[in-house]
């Protein structure tokens, strides 16, 4: 069989890619002082946040965006954007029961049923459509724990001292253009707040749902583990298919104490753009976390396969004695869609350890890098980290490359990098074709083999979702 | 076995076929019937290895003449997964490795697949579990094998063994095996012939190619082939094959002279 056909396989059509007709409140494009002061003021903001927000506009505007990155696109016309729209629905509603029924049909066509009688057992989700928070599910049961989950938008009303207290402490406004651009405008997302002593009771879970076209979406997530307590998290995300690029522009926090952990996984399925590359989400995101805490530990998870542009470092900062930081990631790529992501790991603390695993595995005419750090402080004794970085290709008109970055002020440390790249091939199509099983399987089953070692590590309730997930990408009309 | 009221199980019929833009086979004809086993020997290059990949619907080569029926179905028409779910058999010269597919996973889908076919059910793992280590014993192996990729870090004897393994789990009713002894040492080839004696019987039928004698010593062939320059030189029995270990392939170049072809062309 050709590698052409496993081309056709992987080109398989976007099932999320409707859009909800609802009204919505929109603001005028364009990105100013005033916007930030308009975004502020709409959703009723302490005067901490709207200086927060204009510090880092005024940032943003001494930034350039960055251009290392292995990827292509036309300059974004940031004029050309909507800052905010939100369904018409002016409070956030007390009850399920008055959100309005368009929405709850949209979640629940996306497989995030929300109503009490359909939602998902042990998992407690938060569904942002645009620029807001719709609904969070099983808050009562959750603060039963002392376990604080809603959107960010609402913890800065109930929680204003928290969030004054971690906001910006992980991702500085001027980390970087995207996350200065982020912490003037961002909309809405999720907070967790996990007290001293908690195992959080269930799986937190946030939806992302752009709807609008020439929309950006700019949320701002923060989780915060306090001594000894652990949590597990999961974000999924799908737009509408547009043949205009929208910006996602994320900001994700991540604050761990003594002995605590938060696993944090994504499965990322924004609309890519289609077979020529036209449309897709634009996706520049800064995710990390700090183990602040002796023996705390961070897990990234990360299952990549939409977006025209990824754009995307979930790090670690290992500050506290023996933290751990672990980075899994799969991503997968198809037509003209270019990924460039990775981790850092900075060591900071003695004796700190991290792992990193990647799989990328690129199809079509796309492009997939790692680009990862692996930084030793000098004051990392004995600290550890093992990477591995495997790349498969589909097809020959397919890219992949990696870069690795490893600097050691520490004699005493262990770095170890491992990577490969291989293809599948047609002989080893032709073995398991040889052997009973089609075509489609075949390949589907030596892309899952690939991503085993990312798979394991995803919460159980989302790991066979991301395994059909891959499979549906890779489904087609093979005879 | 030779009964000649058994069914035809596989006609090959003055099949030619190409790779790329080279022919290999030049009208080869061949008929199976239950119960038989066949060996076919020749040089490298006489097109052995290219008829077995042939039947078993390798994309790499194209059929320009002549026809295959199995089972009276036009074989040629089927997809190699098809074939396979039939009940045609290929054991690999060199069994591939597909790193991170698990050993059990990938004979349980095989299986399966051939289960369905013949309208039996699915097994579960549990109970292909006990399928697996039962079939095991046909090839002595360890069930550690089990939990490892497919042929993954495999020495040559353990890949060979796993291919009877999957032989035996398949329950073909032709298999053809191409070159199983190639690489074995007197231990594994003795396992890997036991295995292949065990599942022959009445209702199937054996394809081997080879080169040595080796191999037929401990699995006696009803008919022995010989193949030169891409067709079937010269049909005997057993005795057939103990005459080139005797005499070599000269004859086959005079045979071929006197056809009028170049010794060359025979490669």
């Amino acid at each position: 069989m050709s590698t052409a056909t496993v081309g056709d396989l992987v080109s398989q059509p976007y099932k999320h890619g409707f859009v909800t007709d609802i009204e919505t409140e929109k603001i005028a494009k364009g990105l100013s002082e005033d916007v930030v002061r308009l975004i502020s003021s709409k959703k009723s903001e302490p005067e901490f946040l709207l200086a927060f927000r204009l510090r880092a506009y005024r940032q943003w505007l001494q930034m350039q965006s960055p251009d290392w990155a292995a990827l292509g696109y036309p300059p974004i016309d940031y004029q050309n954007i909507i800052y905010y729209a939100a369904p018409k629905q002016q409070e956030k509603k007390a009850s399920l029961d008055e959100v309005d029924p368009k929405l709850l049909e949209t979640f629940e066509k996306l497989g995030i049923p929300l109503s009490e009688q359909k939602r998902l057992s042990n998992v407690a989700v938060d569904a942002v459509f645009d620029s807001v928070s719709i609904a969070t599910t099983y808050r009562e049961k959750l603060a039963e724990h002392g376990v604080v989950f809603c959107s960010i938008s609402e913890a800065v009303k109930e929680y204003p001292d928290l969030v004054e207290k971690y906001l910006g402490t992980v991702v500085p406004s001027n980390d970087n253009y995207f996350a200065a651009l982020n912490s003037a405008v961002f909309s809405d997302g999720s907070f967790v707040f996990i007290p001293k002593g908690v195992a959080c009771p269930m799986e937190l879970s946030t939806y992302f749902r752009i709807n609008s076209a020439d929309t950006g979406q700019f949320e701002r997530t923060l989780i915060i583990a306090e001594e000894g307590a652990s949590v597990s998290y999961l974000e999924g995300c799908t737009a509408p298919m547009f043949d205009t690029n929208q910006l996602h522009a994320a900001v994700v926090e991540l604050v761990v104490l003594d002995d605590a952990s938060i696993k944090y996984s994504t499965v990322q399925n924004w609309y890519a753009g289609d077979e020529h590359g036209v449309g897709g989400i634009y996706n520049f995101v800064t995710k990390r976390g700090q183990c602040r805490g002796d023996r705390s530990r961070i897990s990234w998870t990360q299952v990549e396969t939409g977006s025209a542009i990824t754009w995307k470092y979930p790090s670690c900062v290992l500050q506290g004695a023996d933290s751990v930081g672990e980075f899994y990631s799969v991503a997968l790529t198809n037509n003209y869609q270019q990924a460039d992501t990775g981790t850092k790991m900075i060591h900071v603390g003695p004796r700190t350890r991290s792992t990193i695993v990647s799989k990328g595995i690129s199809a079509g005419h796309s492009s997939n890098s790692y680009r990862g750090l692996v930084q030793i402080g000098p004051k990392a004794v004995g600290a550890k980290n093992y990477s591995q970085c495997d790349s498969m290709l589909i097809g020959d008109q397919a890219g992949a490359n990696t870069y690795p970055y490893i600097r050691s002020q520490q004699p005493d440390a262990a770095v170890e990098h491992e990577a490969s790249t291989c293809r599948i091939s047609a002989d080893q199509l032709f073995y398991l074709q040889s052997r009973g099983i089609g075509f489609e399987e075949a390949v589907s089953m030596m892309v899952s083999g690939f991503c085993r070692d990312v798979f394991n590590q995803l919460p159980m309730e989302f790991a066979a979702e991301a395994d059909k997930l891959l499979a549906l990408k890779l489904e087609g009309s093979v005879g | 076995m030779i009964r000649p009221d058994a069914p035809v199980l596989l006609e090959v019929s003055d099949l030619h076929a190409r790779v790329e833009e080279q022919p290999i086979l030049k009208g080869v004809n061949l008929t199976i019937r239950a119960g038989e086993i066949h060996a076919v020997m020749g040089r490298n290059g006489s097109g052995k290895s290219t008829l077995s990949k042939v039947l078993a619907g390798h994309p790499a080569y194209t059929v320009t003449a002549g026809s295959v029926s199995y089972m009276g179905s036009d074989l040629l028409e089927l997809a190699p997964e098809q074939r396979s779910r039939l009940g045609l058999f290929l054991g690999f010269q060199y069994p591939v490795e597909i790193p991170g597919v698990s050993n059990l996973e990938f004979l349980r889908v095989s299986t399966n697949a051939r289960r369905a076919q013949r309208g039996e059910e699915e097994l579960d793992t549990f109970a292909f579990e006990d399928l697996v280590r039962e079939r095991l014993k046909v090839v002595q192996m360890d069930p550690a094998f089990l939990d490892r990729s497919v042929n993954e870090g495999f020495s040559g004897g353990e890949k060979k063994r796993n291919e009877i393994l999957q032989m035996a789990l398949l329950e073909p009713l032709v298999a053809i095996l191409d070159e199983t002894d190639s690489g074995l040492d007197i231990d594994a080839l003795r396992i890997v012939a036991d295995g292949v004696n065990q599942l022959a019987g009445p209702e199937n039928a054996t394809l081997l190619i080879t080169h040595y004698q080796r191999l037929l010593d401990l699995i006696t062939p009803d008919f022995v082939h010989v193949m030169a320059a891409g067709r079937i030189l010269r049909t005997g029995g057993k005795e057939l094959a103990l005459e080139l270990e005797r005499t070599g392939y000269e004859w086959v170049d005079q045979e071929l002279a006197s056809l009028g072809r170049e010794p060359a062309e025979v490669l």
